[in-house]
């Protein structure tokens, strides 16, 4: 990438008249460009000085914390404040978003890119791409007025009720907006930005590795495992995080679906709350000093979700290259 | 040297066993094809959500949608019927025209730095927060425009149209440099070289080259940013807060937004704002599409 870049710069040697309009040109583009810097640096500054008196009141016992009890000082920190349920119930809706949505976005970029012909993969590939530019407010919508009264009230309620005494985390009794609700609808949010970024390194397969698996009689599928699936590894792991990342900030999908319960988790068909849908639902009538527990919350989120996607970043930037496409960004 | 020791690195972890591959074809080709039945139902699995959630908007949109609905401004009362989302719309378009005027300068400015001067140590730095931007959660962006504007007391303090384009054009701004990015870089590298050669300077470059080259795929990028920035909810929560009417003010009072009136619609329990919320789903979906398909038309007319 530096090479081609690079190639822009005009070649050594041939030496310039220094402008005066050129340097200030320079400098204004670079701080166009050091904006992003400056706005990520005061976005975790400003909030983590406003939410300071609850972290100091709480300690750590903000994040271990199970017991959220808002007080209504204006001044002071009167309440109890450990955001843990909000935070483990972020976790799992998470999880069972990315359970089912990554096996589904490697299924579905093998499909695109080595089983059918490009003619069929590109309004295929289009179509899911359409999935990623539906607003999540809809998404919440179609949830709570179609999905749940159509799915989980008489098909997975009934079924979670019958097989779920035997397992662990899946026992009864079973809600209808609880944390599987949320993450079902939740996989549907974040598969577009998986497979798009899975399906792009699986198509960069190099040609002559495809072509000598043939040639040692391969079958297609063998093919697929033995080469694609393979090399697309860091992709995929890439593509998971990434999802991740979304999945944990995804806010009024989630907070219309998941129950809005301040309980602790025990099972995955109890309502509960996530950090975003905490903030997003308790925001408006919330106390001030409860305003700074939520901005906690808010900074515990986004440390998370940095975290989450500075690593995956890393992922894609080590194995050559950046994540493109629409839908990925 | 590190390009070879890669390749011969693969070439080991890609090991065929010859003899396991030889036998019994037809039963391999079998269970080839019984796999390839099953990544096509992980594709059928991932359309049927899309096909269900477009269906449904449209259908209970459709019906609820009439020409009171369009023209009119929200009905305080959940429970009866009439009433539509103009004020919603007014603000959503209001906002989003406040964010782009921040947005798009500013994330094409990004692209332009990142691509024409690369060969600055900042550049790996700024591309690399720029990505990590892009997955900030939105209600955060929203948390920070409430902690530095909305809690501000001074003139530009409170729930604003002024506070929701803000928010806004944080979410547009790493999204349009992505994007924008990725166009400058197409721009022909003989472009360059022939302005040079003619004596221009690089601001002029710059400014008369390359982004007039760029431009229709520079618009396709804000498009996209646009678009996402319209559905849009949890940010607008913190900052717009809404409004039941068409509120022209930019500071000062709280703004209305579609996303923001379906999500207080939809939570409540009473039939006919639930009609509501569908037909508010639909006119959104109809902006974002509308937006996103000029983007194409767009991009795809700079493209041949």
């Amino acid at each position: 990438m530096t090479s081609d870049a690079s190639a822009h710069q005009i070649p050594k040697g041939i030496k310039r008249g220094k402008s005066s309009v050129d340097s200030w040109f320079q400098f204004a583009l670079a701080l166009a460009g050091a904006s992003v810097l400056f706005i990520l640096a005061a976005m975790l500054i400003s909030t983590t000085i406003k939410a300071w008196p609850v972290f100091m009141h709480s300690g750590w016992s903000f994040i271990y914390g199970t017991d959220w009890n808002p007080g209504i000082s204006r001044t002071e920190i009167t309440g109890t404040y450990g955001a843990l349920s909000f935070i483990l119930g972020t976790l799992i809706t998470s999880g069972i978003a990315l359970l089912i949505a990554v096996p589904l976005a490697i299924g579905c970029g093998l499909y695109l890119t080595n089983i059918v012909k490009p003619a069929i993969s590109r309004p295929l590939s289009y179509a899911i791409d359409l999935l990623a530019a539906v607003p999540s407010v809809v998404y919440g919508l179609w949830g709570l007025l179609f999905f749940v009264p159509n799915f989980i009230r008489p098909l997975l309620k009934p079924i979670a009720e019958m097989v779920g005494g035997f397992i662990p985390f899946l026992g009864p009794p079973v809600v209808t907006f609880n944390y599987t609700t949320a993450g079902i609808v939740l996989a549907i949010m974040v598969l577009p930005i998986i497979t798009a970024v899975t399906r792009e390194v699986m198509s960069k397969t190099p040609l002559t590795e495809i072509q000598g698996a043939y040639a040692l009689g391969s079958t297609r599928w063998e093919m697929v495992r033995d080469i694609v699936l393979p090399r697309a590894r860091p992709g995929i792991i890439a593509a998971t995080m990434l999802g991740l990342g979304r999945a944990l900030g995804e806010t009024v999908a989630v907070a219309m679906l998941i129950g809005g319960s301040e309980r602790m988790p025990t099972t995955l068909f109890q309502g509960g709350q996530s950090m975003a849908g905490q903030i997003a639902i308790t925001f408006q009538e919330a106390s001030p000093e409860n305003i700074k527990a939520l901005l906690g919350i808010g900074v515990v989120l986004f440390v998370i979700t940095v975290i989450v996607n500075m690593a995956a970043r890393l992922v894609v930037w080590a194995t050559g290259g950046r994540v493109v496409g629409d839908a990925a960004i | 040297m590190s390009i070879l020791s890669r390749e011969i690195h693969t070439a080991n972890e890609v090991s065929f066993d010859v003899t396991k591959t030889s036998r019994n074809y037809a039963a391999r080709k079998r269970k080839g094809k019984i796999m390839e039945a099953v990544l096509f139902t992980a594709i059928l699995l991932a359309l049927i959500p899309l096909v269900l959630i477009l269906f449904e908007v449209i259908r209970r949109g459709a019906s609820a949608m009439d020409l009171e609905f369009l023209t009119s401004v929200q009905n305080i009362s959940l429970i009866r019927e009439g009433g539509g989302y103009l004020n919603g719309l007014f603000g959503t378009l209001y906002m989003v025209v406040i964010a782009s005027v921040i947005a798009v300068p500013l994330g094409i400015a990004t692209a332009t730095y990142v691509v024409e001067y690369s060969d600055n140590k900042l550049v790996p730095l700024i591309q690399f927060f720029t990505d990590v931007m892009t997955g900030v959660p939105s209600i955060f962006v929203g948390l920070f425009i409430y902690t530095i504007l909305v809690q501000n007391d001074g003139p530009l303090g409170g729930f604003s149209t002024l506070a929701g384009g803000m928010a806004l054009s944080l979410l547009m701004i790493p999204i349009i440099a992505r994007a924008s990015e990725e166009v400058i870089r197409l721009v022909p590298d003989d472009l360059r070289n022939a302005a040079y050669g003619l004596g221009a300077r690089r601001w002029q470059v710059v400014m008369q080259i390359v982004l007039p080259t760029a431009n229709s795929g520079l618009i396709t990028a804000s498009m996209l940013a646009v678009a996402r920035a319209a559905g849009e909810t949890a940010p607008l929560l913190l900052t717009a807060l809404g409004a039941f009417k068409i509120v022209p003010e930019l500071l000062g009072r709280p703004q209305a937004a579609l996303p923001l009136i379906i999500f207080n619609e939809a939570r409540g329990p009473f039939e006919p704002a639930h009609a509501r919320a569908w037909a508010g789903a639909l006119e959104l979906m109809l902006v974002v599409l509308l937006l996103t398909l000029i983007a194409r038309a767009i991009s795809r007319k700079t493209q041949s």
